[in-house]
């Protein structure tokens, strides 16, 4: 269940003045079961090349293969790929449209053409994955709130039970309650289901608690494609190019330029409590031999 | 999907066209187009040919940003043309059947498929060449009498300016619904008309809710920044005539006098 995606570049109005060469060249194997971030600034093409990944957008050139199928050819059946790459738009609440929250949530499983039992079910689970109460569930999804309407919008694309799930800035908007809420229920799903997830983001200390690689994107090219302590390495190129890494890794620099002698190879701040940690037991044991 | 269609096709370059008085551009077109009416014979298309080829040279506009406009009338210019050439009472030409082709259905279709063209590229020229902001701009100092009569005539063309500042944002709304619903499944071409039309409330209920949220915040921004209306309200770049302006206006005013004088002339002869 990979997806392979091989030298594709997309161009946005290629026979025009204004051509815009989105995706370049890109080339990337993403297989089962992994949990990924998908970074770039504003218009680095991060958006462009997920809408390619469940064939939304068609490639300018270059090919992707889900299950070592091409995506583009005549007889694929765009509707399955659609259903096993479930995509996320941004605000994806501006989609929700039933005159109630459960009935929302089963449009996609309806679509897939499944028994209205099953079609309930799927709704059902996908609700309780998404951490929503009952009591919620005939209320008008505009009666909701922000944090609520979104979960309500991420479970009706997990209801179609996708293999790879793609969130597009799913935080966007969120205060840092409601971010951390949905990016946990997130990854407590990736965990327990063993799905893909693909998290398309714009900020480090977003993704860098969660992902098991990242992806960094800049100008329609991948820059970057490593471990999250690896692509922290790079900090000086990502900021150059408008990211930057999570802030304990800015603080851990600042720690060692004042002589204490941290590692900064650290990525999230449980990591860098137990780094000082050891700092402190290392510099308590050397201060007990010294004497 | 949807970003193909472009309304409001402003073509931005710089030109003396450009730099005109919107007013100048509105009145122009209409005295071009009610010129085409006006000519009689060959001699004054000529003369509006040239004059039309005058205005695109100097408008910086490629010609086929002008015959693009040409596609939505061809269907239109197919049946003036040939209806007039086969039902216009006459000296008969060609006898098909029952159909006959008359020497005076011949010059009607002509002359009419020269009218639509020139009026097409005429009114396509002031599009390109001035944004829709700067169009109601003019269209409102130009009404601006009708106040008298109590018309509302500012906040018609606020209105006018508002609809189209959203037509580029409804289009991306609809083009990334229709794409998220895609994604959740849905089907927006197959079926039959009431399976179809069936299809379309997952796109239209989210759309209209769009809409109006961005009304709401709209008219909660004008307000916060004190919008109310037209009385008394002045504007950060007031419309007024340049030295240019006068000179296109004495140049279209120069261009009907020959057009007429050019038919007139060639009809005595």
């Amino acid at each position: 269940m990979s997806i392979i995606v091989d030298h594709v570049s997309h161009v946005y109005g290629a026979d025009t003045a204004m051509a815009v060469h989105a995706l370049k060249d890109v080339s990337l194997v993403i297989p089962d079961g992994q949990f990924i971030g998908l970074i770039g600034h504003t218009g680095s093409g991060k958006s462009t090349l997920v809408q390619h990944l469940n064939g939304l957008m068609k490639a300018t050139s270059g090919n992707i293969y889900f299950n070592g199928e091409d995506i583009d050819s005549d007889d694929f059946n765009k509707k399955m790929l659609r259903s096993k790459v479930g995509l996320v738009f941004q605000y994806p609440e501006h989609q929700l449209f039933e005159t109630d929250v459960f009935s929302d949530v089963c449009f996609g499983p309806k679509n897939l053409g499944l028994s209205q039992k099953e079609v309930q079910l799927r709704a059902y689970e996908a609700l309780k994955q998404v951490g929503l109460e009952d009591e919620y569930f005939y209320q008008s999804p505009f009666d909701l709130s922000g944090g609520q309407k979104r979960r309500v919008a991420i479970a009706g694309v997990l209801a179609m039970k996708p293999d790879v799930l793609i969130l597009d800035e799913p935080t966007a908007g969120l205060d840092p309650k409601g971010r951390d809420e949905i990016l946990d229920q997130i990854a407590k799903l990736q965990k327990e289901t063993g799905i893909t997830v693909i998290l398309v983001s714009h900020s480090m200390d977003d993704v860098a608690k969660y992902v098991d690689r990242i992806i960094v994107m800049n100008k329609g090219s991948v820059m970057y494609d490593d471990e999250p302590r690896e692509v922290f390495h790079h900090y000086m190129e990502l900021e150059q190019i408008g990211l930057a890494a999570p802030q304990v890794t800015y603080i851990m620099k600042d720690l060692q330029n004042q002589g204490i002698l941290v590692s900064d190879d650290v990525t999230t701040i449980d990591e860098a409590k137990e780094e000082i940690k050891n700092y402190f037991a290392r510099l308590a044991q050397s201060k007990r031999h010294g004497i | 999907m949807l970003r193909d269609i472009t309304l409001g096709q402003y073509y931005q370059t710089d030109s003396v066209i450009h730099r005109l008085d919107p007013r100048v551009k509105l009145a122009a077109t209409i005295i071009f187009i009610i010129s085409l009416f006006l000519f009689d014979g060959i001699a004054g298309y000529v003369v509006a040919a040239a004059f039309l080829v005058l205005v695109i040279k100097l408008s910086r506009v490629p010609f086929k940003f002008m015959v693009k406009g040409m596609k939505a009338i061809v269907f239109l210019l197919m049946i003036t043309v040939v209806f007039n050439m086969f039902l216009t009472p006459g000296e008969p030409l060609v006898t098909l059947w029952k159909l006959k082709i008359t020497k005076e259905g011949v010059k009607t279709a002509v002359t009419m498929a020269i009218r639509l063209v020139f009026l097409v590229i005429g009114s396509s020229v002031m599009t390109l060449t001035t944004t829709p902001n700067h169009l109601t701009d003019g269209m409102e100092k130009m009404m601006s009498p009708l106040k008298k009569i109590k018309l509302p005539v500012h906040e018609i063309a606020m209105m006018m300016s508002i609809a189209l500042r959203f037509i580029p944002i409804l289009m991306e709304e609809t083009d990334k619904i229709m794409k998220a619903q895609i994604a959740r499944g849905a089907d927006f071409e197959s079926g039959n008309l009431i399976k179809k039309a069936k299809s379309m409330v997952p796109l239209l209920v989210p759309l209209f809710i769009s809409a109006f949220r961005r009304a709401n915040d709209l008219a909660m921004a004008m307000e916060a920044r004190c919008y109310r209306g037209g009385e008394h309200r002045t504007k950060m770049k007031p419309l007024h005539y340049e030295r240019r302006d006068y000179i296109a206006y004495l140049v279209v005013i120069g261009y009907l006098i020959v057009g007429i004088a050019a038919g007139k002339i060639v009809g005595m002869l």
